[in-house]
């Protein structure tokens, strides 16, 4: 029984300290320059945080994005969730907004200026 | 099958049932999609180390279609399916090695349950975009994975069905 304990706490530490390590690769970077909207996989528009937009996203299925200095945020949805109007406002490089039933997402990008850009491109950190 | 058995299946499938229904009232703030205490995981715990893997199987595959069936939606039975036909596999295959308690089969299991859904996010939503997303689901699945074993453990110790 002890040894199985000890198992059990090496298999939790192992996890966490994956957790950690991924976090650390992964983490958001500074602020980001783009909102990038994707719909089923494929880029559909891109705002600049630098701007102040409000716009709405679909038609029947929509969301409401809302970027207002320099940070992006779902306000208004009618999913069924509403997942994403409470993720709130995003402004890091790589950080996200997913609506999974309007298989909708908003992703920071270009924080690090042109070359992080070129480099992580389209379908990068994941 | 056992056919006292049956009884034991309809009460842990009904107990399942009902920590799912308590779980989907309780809106957590800051929790984000996938992250999940898994009470109904206690029901499949019990039935897996009590009954069997095939009657565990069953308390959490009828729990998963009634579930989604009642109060849940069509997107998120394929979520519910895949986190706990993960979960229950992982979970089967670990108590078969032998090698931890329950408690870690459950930590196991849970983080598994979260995988999986993140992986039928990801297929859903056609990007690989969500990895930075992993860290907070692993470390999530094991808190809610050591509450529900520790709670499993003493249930499956105590409880005569």
């Amino acid at each position: 029984m002890q040894k199985k304990r000890l198992w059990d706490i090496l298999l939790a530490a192992g996890l966490l300290l994956l957790a950690l390590a991924l976090y650390l690769a992964l983490r958001p970077g500074g602020g980001g320059t783009w909102a990038v909207v994707t719909q089923n996989g494929e880029e559909i528009a891109r705002y600049s945080l630098g701007e102040d937009w409000t716009v709405t996203i679909g038609g029947e299925d929509y969301n409401v994005l809302e970027i207002s200095g320099g940070a992006a945020a779902v306000v208004e949805a009618n999913c069924g969730d509403h997942t994403c109007v409470r993720t709130g406002t995003i402004s890091r490089t790589g950080e996200t907004v997913v609506c999974l039933p309007h298989r909708l997402v908003v992703r920071i990008e270009g924080g690090d200026g042109p070359s992080f850009d070129a480099a992580a491109g389209r379908g990068g950190a994941g | 099958m056992r056919r006292e058995n049956i009884a034991r299946l309809a009460l842990l499938t009904t107990l399942a049932m009902a920590l799912s229904w308590l779980e989907s009232l309780l809106v957590l703030p800051g929790l984000l999609p996938g992250m999940k205490i898994g009470l109904a995981n206690l029901a499949v715990l019990f039935a897996l180390y009590r009954l069997g893997l095939r009657e565990a199987a069953a308390v959490s595959l009828t729990r998963v279609i009634l579930a989604s069936a009642t109060f849940g939606s069509a997107y998120s039975f394929a979520y519910s399916l895949a986190g706990a036909a993960l979960s229950l596999a992982v979970m089967a295959g670990l108590k078969r090695l032998d090698r931890f308690s329950l408690l870690g089969v459950s930590i196991a299991g849970a983080v598994c349950h979260n995988l999986a859904q993140l992986l039928v996010a990801m297929a859903v939503l056609g990007t690989a975009q969500l990895g930075w997303y992993l860290p907070a689901l692993l470390i999530s699945g094991v808190a809610a994975g050591t509450a529900i074993g520790a709670a499993g453990a003493a249930v499956t110790a105590r409880v005569r069905l």
